[in-house]
């Protein structure tokens, strides 16, 4: 009887792991899947021209996306602009006071900030930019993609510095450096590498967005280094190609978004690369 | 703590330079003018904007954005963009609620298609009736006897009909129910006229690209688009049976003889469900709207005098783009409307030369 | 003294800054909505009709789009989601495969929406077709139905990493008393490790869920764009965010826009209570 009952849960178990196993790594199977076919498609028309030529009109065949190109890594560079001094002050603001009772509610807040639908942040910049200044431009989408990233830098930045001991600042204080120059000169250089992390992670979160770009940024078929026009950009490239009937911008389309994974995920791994070197 | 404001002083050097950029070019010679509207006619104006980047030594660029003629009339009216365009003309309400005069200026004209998608592409004849009971969902299969009525030879075959209709706000959709509405009592009834219309089936696509997209990707799917649309991607498209009971193609010939009616002063007018024999059912012009007087929003008399002139070229040697791409020339009575109507755009109250 | 002052009033001032910018986004959405609130009241929610034609506007199709994607594509994640929490907290213990797995699975976070969306389009669409074909419905291949698959590759991440972190800290003596005790590995799972977590794992799941219910692009170009209450899982629907994709740059009357801020504002609440009822039960649980 025993004897029976314990066959039985092994069996079990081991039917367990076996499902556990097998789920977990078919999870897995969607990301190269994505990454497969969609570089697979596209890379085939990536050459130089490609990449440093204007679109061409509506229909016609050839022409590139250097203008898209150009105009992802104006308005996500001017978004970490934003981003990063904010999200570093911010982020101090909520490790350096963290025993006080109304640290809990702001970083509620920040947390209901990473919360927002993107789509929803681009109404916001549109009804407080594009609307009352009646201009399309790159700057109101790099605001808006600053709001997707400013928690991100927040978060980083307060881990990190949740993680240095307190003796150091004490030795700091101890020894008799102001206050301002404890953070500015010891603790944020110490916690430097996990910031890039967030930092490396927040671009590649907002180089890959679109929703906030649709009523800010706007599009421009032309070249523009204009940060108060409309601009181009590759993720908004590739729905308005991907989602229309010419197989050339099909395939154009295709070859953007290698374009884009390329960026994204090498920006990605290199953030955890850095965070894993030079981990305490 | 030099490396850090070694690298302020950096990224300051690199905004400013942008920025410098950017104020620069207001007084530089390149103009950048910023339309926004319908996809109906926006392969050709992509067209017309290249060839004027050219044709202009690189000064004048004219960023167009497709996003549905109800946006081209939304940013106009909030005064976001230099010239809006539409195929369906703003009404007097619309009018009424802009913040100031605005001027319809017909461009092109072009045909709405009924494009599908079944094997071996067969041409298709339709009628109005049979059009607007498809596209309430009254008709659900291809080899309907309604059809087949039509179209005795070809061997149609046992699939569903999927509808694609537009998501956003169209002009393209407001000519197409315009015209339906006057074929169909229920039609009328039931759904109306308008630019974002309650669709009772179907899939709904963005832009003219967007539902073309559908019927590519869909066997048995069925939608309406503009002529280039349906013809650049080797989409077949149906006769349609006009109102003198003749089964017409859509093409560059059908859509002048439907346009060759008296146009009003202010051009707003429709040309669907035409009276002339020989005339597609539902073509249309397409309209580039501008406020009469250019001075608003920061406006300065270089950005007017551009706007102006694209506008008269557009008026005049754009026209020689139109037919290759299907678009037919506006008439010749409408373009001396149109030169009226583009001198009169004024600049703090004074014409502009 | 003084830039020590200084320097303390401007933490403080970014810290008002947070809360400054939180509430001026609800504000503004609520002060946007407001001529759509005043027309339709509490029917706005359980209206049928979206007609801009008539200027009549009600958000019901789109909420049930919202939910009906969300929650089948939380439901489809589940397994995946909770196997990979405990794969990498229970049954894997290489360590350098671990972080190798962990990281696969982070970058499927990582890839943009619009990508996961084109292939969406262009690749499960037409398999989806395929099946349609097969079981004899119409083969659109768009709808609910692929809206769901893709938003639960996109989602899995999300619970996966809550549900490892929460996983791997149930402390080892419980573990290890279940074991001494004879029990299995799945049994010592079910009767002490799952229990343990329950709350943490859950939050992991509500949090999925969030992200589901506001993603855009990916939906948008997979959910066929029709704003009606879809019948059966193949019907093709919108949801909230699609909607005001579509619709917001072109909404001409003040009715319409705000109708659209409002259906934003829906949206802003909900995330926001998913988020802050998620994060509390994680935070909670942490200590």
């Amino acid at each position: 009887m025993k004897k029976d009952n314990i066959k039985k849960r092994v069996f079990n178990d081991k039917l367990y792991r076996t499902f556990v196993s097998l789920f977990s790594f078919l999870s897995i199977i969607p990301l190269f899947l994505i990454v497969y076919f969609v570089l697979t498609r596209g890379i085939k028309y990536i050459n130089l021209k490609f990449i440093f030529s204007m679109p061409k009109p509506m229909g016609e065949i050839g022409g590139g996306i250097f203008n898209a190109i150009t105009g992802s890594f104006i308005i996500v560079g001017i978004s970490a602009l934003i981003s990063i001094p904010i999200g570093i002050l911010v982020g101090v603001f909520l490790s350096e006071y963290k025993e006080k009772k109304y640290i809990e509610i702001i970083k509620i807040f920040v947390d209901t900030l990473q919360g927002i639908p993107s789509i929803v942040i681009g109404i916001i910049a549109y009804l407080w930019i594009v609307k009352p200044l009646r201009h399309f431009s790159a700057l109101s989408g790099s605001i808006a993609l600053s709001f997707i990233m400013l928690p991100l830098v927040i978060k980083a930045t307060e881990e990190i510095l949740n993680l240095i001991p307190i003796e150091i600042k004490e030795a700091a204080y101890a020894l008799g450096a102001p206050y301002h120059r404890i953070v500015l000169k010891i603790l944020l250089p110490s916690a430097s590498v996990g910031i890039l992390t967030g930092i490396l992670i927040g671009i590649s979160r907002i180089m890959g967005e679109t929703a906030p770009l649709l009523f800010t940024a706007f599009g421009n078929q032309f070249f523009n280094l204009n940060i108060f026009k409309p601009m181009s950009t590759i993720p908004y490239l590739i729905y308005v190609y991907a989602t229309s009937p010419y197989r050339e911008w099909h395939n154009q389309a295709f070859a953007a978004s290698t374009i884009l994974i390329i960026i994204v995920l090498s920006i990605n791994l290199f953030g955890r690369f850095v965070e894993k070197k030079w981990k305490m | 703590m030099k490396k850090f404001l070694l690298s302020l002083i950096l990224i300051g050097l690199i905004f400013s330079t942008f920025t410098f950029y950017g104020c620069k070019s207001g007084e530089e010679k390149t103009v950048e003018l910023l339309g926004a509207g319908a996809t109906f006619p926006q392969p050709l104006y992509n067209k017309w904007f290249d060839i004027y980047y050219t044709k202009t030594g690189n000064k004048v660029k004219v960023n167009y954005q497709g996003i549905g003629s109800g946006g081209g009339i939304q940013q106009l009216m909030e005064r976001v963009v230099d010239f809006g365009a539409t195929d369906a003309f703003m009404s007097d309400e619309e009018l009424k609620n802009a913040p100031a005069e605005i001027i319809h200026i017909p461009a092109a004209l072009g045909a709405v298609v009924v494009t599908y998608n079944l094997p071996d592409n067969p041409k298709l004849k339709f009628s109005g009736e049979l059009i607007a009971d498809i596209f309430m969902g009254k008709i659900t299969k291809w080899n309907d006897s309604r059809i087949k009525e039509l179209n005795p030879d070809i061997n149609l075959p046992d699939l569903d009909i999927t509808v694609a209709h537009r998501s956003d706000g169209s002009g393209t959709t407001y000519v197409f129910s315009d015209y339906l509405t006057k074929v169909s009592i229920t039609w009328k009834n039931e759904i109306g006229t308008g630019k974002s219309l309650n669709w009772k089936v179907g899939l709904g696509g963005k832009g003219n690209a967007g539902v073309a997209g559908i019927v590519q990707q869909t066997i048995g799917a069925v939608g309406y688009v503009e002529l280039i649309y349906a013809e650049q991607n080797n989409m077949p498209y149906g006769l349609i049976k006009n109102k003198k009971g003749n089964f017409i193609e859509p093409n560059l010939n059908s859509v002048s003889k439907a346009a060759s009616i008296t146009v009003p002063k202010d051009t707003r007018v429709s040309i669907v469900n035409t009276d002339n024999p020989e005339g597609y059912p539902i073509s249309s012009f397409t309209w580039l709207i501008v406020y009469k007087e250019q001075n608003y929003g920061g406006r300065d008399i270089n950005r007017a005098k551009a706007l102006v002139k694209l506008l008269k070229w557009i008026n005049s040697e754009a026209q020689d783009y139109n037919e290759q791409l299907l678009y037919a020339k506006i008439p010749d009575d409408v373009k001396k409307i149109n030169e009226e109507n583009i001198n009169n755009i004024t600049f703090s109250g004074k014409p502009i030369q | 003294m003084r830039k020590d002052r200084a320097f303390k009033i401007i933490l403080l001032l970014s810290g008002l800054l947070i809360i400054l910018l939180l509430s001026g986004i609800f504000l503004s959405l609520v002060f946007s909505s407001i001529p759509s609130i005043k027309e339709f009241g509490i029917n706005f929610l359980f209206s049928n009709t979206w007609s801009p034609v008539n200027s009549k506007f009600g958000a019901l199709p789109f909420l049930i789009g919202t939910l009906l994607t969300a929650t089948l594509s939380l439901l489809i994640s589940i397994p995946f989601s909770l196997s990979i929490s405990i794969f990498l907290s229970e049954i894997l213990k290489n360590r350098f495969i671990s972080k190798i797995f962990q990281t696969f699975i982070e970058l499927i976070a990582g890839i943009p929406s619009v990508i996961v969306g084109l292939w969406g389009l262009f690749i499960l669409a037409p398999v989806i077709r395929n099946i349609q074909t097969k079981i004899g419905i119409q083969p659109i291949g768009v709808g609910i139905f692929t809206a769901s698959i893709i938003l639960s590759i996109m989602i899995i991440p999300y619970s996966a990493s809550i549900g490892k972190e929460v996983i791997s800290m149930v402390p080892n003596e419980v573990k290890e008393g279940a074991i001494s005790l004879g029990a299995t590995e799945f049994e010592t799972l079910k009767v002490v490790i799952l229990p343990f977590s329950f709350k943490g794992v859950f939050a992991g799941f509500l949090l999925s869920f969030g992200r589901a219910f506001g993603e855009t692009m990916a939906v948008t170009m997979v959910i066929g764009n029709a704003n009606r209450i879809p019948v059966s899982i193949f019907s093709p629907g919108q949801t909230m965010a699609s909607l005001i994709a579509n619709e917001f740059t072109e909404a001409t009357t003040k009715l319409y826009t705000s109708s659209l801020i409002e259906i934003g504002l829906i949206l802003f609440v909900v995330s926001m209570l998913i988020n802050i009822l998620g994060r509390l039960i994680i935070r909670r649980f942490t200590f």
